[in-house]
């Protein structure tokens, strides 16, 4: 029976192909932005989860400046205030898990005939822990090396790629800003930050080498900006109030002064960033999800010119023995036949899309089956809730007065 | 419940609700048809066969009054039990024929048997096997648009035969067709007759009439002849 249902619905879609095309195409449009959506927003979700994951974990970042000059407050950044010094006050705290001030400068670098523009990081060891960053081959320096400004180098995979290509790097000489420099590890892959920068294309040095023979500096032991990491989520609180304590002690500011730093909370404004992506990943689905909802209401449309168009037939089929529910069922079953239809092209054409967005915009996506289900599940729905009214209108056709119908 | 009649209908009342209020259209019918009669139905436009024929079919209730079809008591039952009277008892046959334009003949014929249950292969066995009973076998594929009218009334008298039905009614089953085609859809019926159905047929032309053989003649929603074909009966039917 539901056999010979189907067969008929197919039949009647059939009958008037071009109006059952285009209430399917309603229904296709309404998919395929859903499953687009989906699939960028989700993707958008990705990155940021993965640049955080890559960030590294109840991160502290304690930026120089907000110093006063004659009553004008300078922007952050703009006086060096804080150096290495205050990075090893810090490493003392008790909530703090480890410390790494950063040296950090645009530099020129060159390997043999290969040379490439990248950013060179001077740092100490406490950067890998602090970022939680590995190293894929060859030693880190140490703080042995950070003592004697050793010239020697990390390279980000992406550098190591420039420069070297597929070849190991450790041991080879590499020249920054003209001074040779030994490279005696390569980084583990990093990726892309929350801003959307990639992550492995820097160089790691000793700080100190950093500031006295690569970028020199007029004030001599300053960084830019001191990384800290706190011993947990939990004593996070604690280790920003220590820190400011400390660093204003450290300074020697006065009471009413104002921090001549800023401490930014990174796990704050990652997770921020993170709830920020998953709100817009739920937008862009429920903007979607509104043209799902005009599809179905083109269903519905077109169903109840069907059902008045074959007002006829409804009456034919009641006088030779349907009951009401096979009524309802025949049109019922039209309705998801069109919805299911229109919503299977539909994801055709949604990941179709996706994945075009990916290769020609390179807009990051993520196609998960359950986006999938979910759009396969609202268009049934939609197909059921607005073909409901049209079949139950088709039903409770009164058989004289239908058959009468002209 | 072999001594029960087909058909048993007691002071029944019809009445249209419309925005004037109720119009009175059936006024005390009482009527008892037997297994295998032939019955003809005649009377003025208006009298209210129509809408006789209607009740007797369960696709309307009458307003009052008793009906029982085949020992069961109309009045009490529910819509899928009326569904499925009508798909088993009863074949109808229209004035004009009725049938799905979509489907080809043999679908058409065999429409009551899906709503019956019964599977694709012996819906199209018990089909064609009608088809051929009326004649039709070479047009099983055709179009119902494809064929003539008399061709269509007899897929339609072949629809109403294809569930078994113990009574067949028709509403002017010969009012679009011509004399020739008339005649040969009547000595259809007369044929089924013969196998035992039972025929209750609305018409106008005095000529269908004689086929029958028994005359109910409605006047104003009353029936006024009932018994013999006979010439005056018709006559004064023919108004
Ligand atoms: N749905 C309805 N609402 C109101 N009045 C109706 C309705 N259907 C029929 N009538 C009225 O009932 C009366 C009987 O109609 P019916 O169709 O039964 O007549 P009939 O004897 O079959 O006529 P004809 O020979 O022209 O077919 C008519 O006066 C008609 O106007
Ligand atoms: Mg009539």
């Amino acid at each position: 029976m539901i056999g010979q249902m189907l067969a008929e619905a197919w039949h009647a879609m059939g009958a008037n192909r071009l109006r059952a095309f285009l209430t399917m195409l309603g229904m296709m449009i309404g998919v395929a932005a859903v499953i687009m959506m989906l699939a960028i927003g989700q993707g958008a979700q990705f990155m940021v989860d993965q640049s955080i994951a890559s960030m590294g974990s109840n991160l502290f970042i304690v930026l120089s400046g907000s110093s006063t000059a004659g009553g004008v407050r300078l922007g952050t950044g703009a006086a060096p205030t804080l150096t290495s010094a205050d990075a090893e006050a810090i490493a003392d705290l008790p909530s703090i898990a480890a410390v790494a001030p950063v040296a950090p400068g645009g530099a020129q670098v060159v390997a043999g005939a290969a040379n490439w523009a990248t950013m060179v990081t001077g740092t100490t060891p406490g950067y890998l822990d602090v970022r939680d960053w590995s190293i894929q081959s060859g030693f880190a320096f140490t703080d042995a090396d950070v003592r004697s400004q050793t010239r020697v180098a990390l390279l980000g995979q992406t550098v190591a790629k420039n420069l070297f290509g597929d070849e190991d790097p450790v041991g080879k000489t590499i020249r920054i800003k003209s001074s040779p420099f030994t490279v005696i590890g390569v980084l583990a892959p990093k990726g892309q930050s929350l801003n959307g920068q990639d992550q492995d294309d820097t160089v790691l040095i000793p700080v100190t080498t950093a500031q006295r023979k690569v970028f020199g500096s007029q004030f001599p032991g300053s960084v830019r900006f001191i990384m800290a990491q706190a011993t947990s989520a939990a004593a996070m609180p604690a280790a920003e109030s220590e820190m400011a304590e400390l660093l204003r002690q450290r300074h020697h500011l006065p009471d009413r002064a104002d921090n001549d730093f800023d401490i930014r909370n990174l796990t704050a404004l990652a997770n921020a960033a993170a709830e920020t992506a998953r709100v817009m990943s739920i937008m862009l689905g429920a903007i979607a999800s509104v043209s799902l909802l005009v599809g179905g209401i083109g269903i519905m449309n077109i169903m109840l010119v069907s059902v008045t168009e074959r007002t006829r037939e409804i009456g034919i089929r009641i006088a030779i023995g349907a009951r009401q529910r096979d009524i309802l069922t025949q049109f019922l079953l039209e309705a998801i036949m069109i919805s299911l239809i229109g919503c299977i092209v539909g994801v055709v054409l949604g990941v179709a899309a996706a994945v075009a967005a990916n290769l020609l915009a390179s807009v990051a996506v993520v196609i998960t089956g359950a986006a999938v289900i979910l759009a396969f599940g609202v268009a049934a729905a939609v197909g059921v809730f607005f073909g409901f009214y049209p079949a139950n209108k088709a039903a409770r056709l009164k058989p004289i007065e239908a058959l009468r119908y002209q | 419940m072999a001594d029960e009649p087909l058909i048993r209908i007691e002071h029944l009342y019809k009445e249209y609700e419309t925005d004037a209020g109720p119009v009175p259209v059936l006024a005390d019918v009482n009527l008892i048809v037997q297994r295998s009669e032939f019955l003809a139905i005649m009377g003025p436009s208006g009298s209210g066969k129509s809408t006789f024929m209607n009740v007797v079919g369960c696709l309307d209730l009458p307003t009052s009054g008793k009906y029982f079809l085949d020992g069961r008591d109309v009045g009490t039952l529910d819509a899928d039990q009326l569904a499925h009277l009508r798909n088993t008892v009863i074949g109808f046959v229209f004035q004009g024929f009725n049938l799905l334009p979509r489907a080809s003949v043999t679908d058409n014929v065999a429409l009551p048997l899906v709503y019956a249950g019964i599977g694709r292969e012996a819906r199209s066995r018990r089909a064609v096997e009608l088809l051929a009973k009326v004649g039709l076998a070479p047009f099983a594929d055709y179009a119902p648009g494809r064929i003539s009218g008399g061709q269509q009334q007899r897929v339609a008298i072949a629809r109403a035969m294809v569930g078994n039905p113990q009574i067949i009614l028709a509403d002017e089953p010969t009012g679009n067709l011509d004399m020739k085609t008339s005649y040969e859809i009547m000595d259809l019926f007369t044929q089924l007759n013969a196998d035992g159905i039972t025929i209750v047929l609305v018409t106008h032309e005095p000529d269908i009439a004689t086929y029958a053989k028994r005359l109910v003649r409605f006047v104003d929603g009353r029936i006024t002849h009932d018994g013999a074909v006979s010439a005056p009966a018709i006559a004064g039917a023919g108004a």
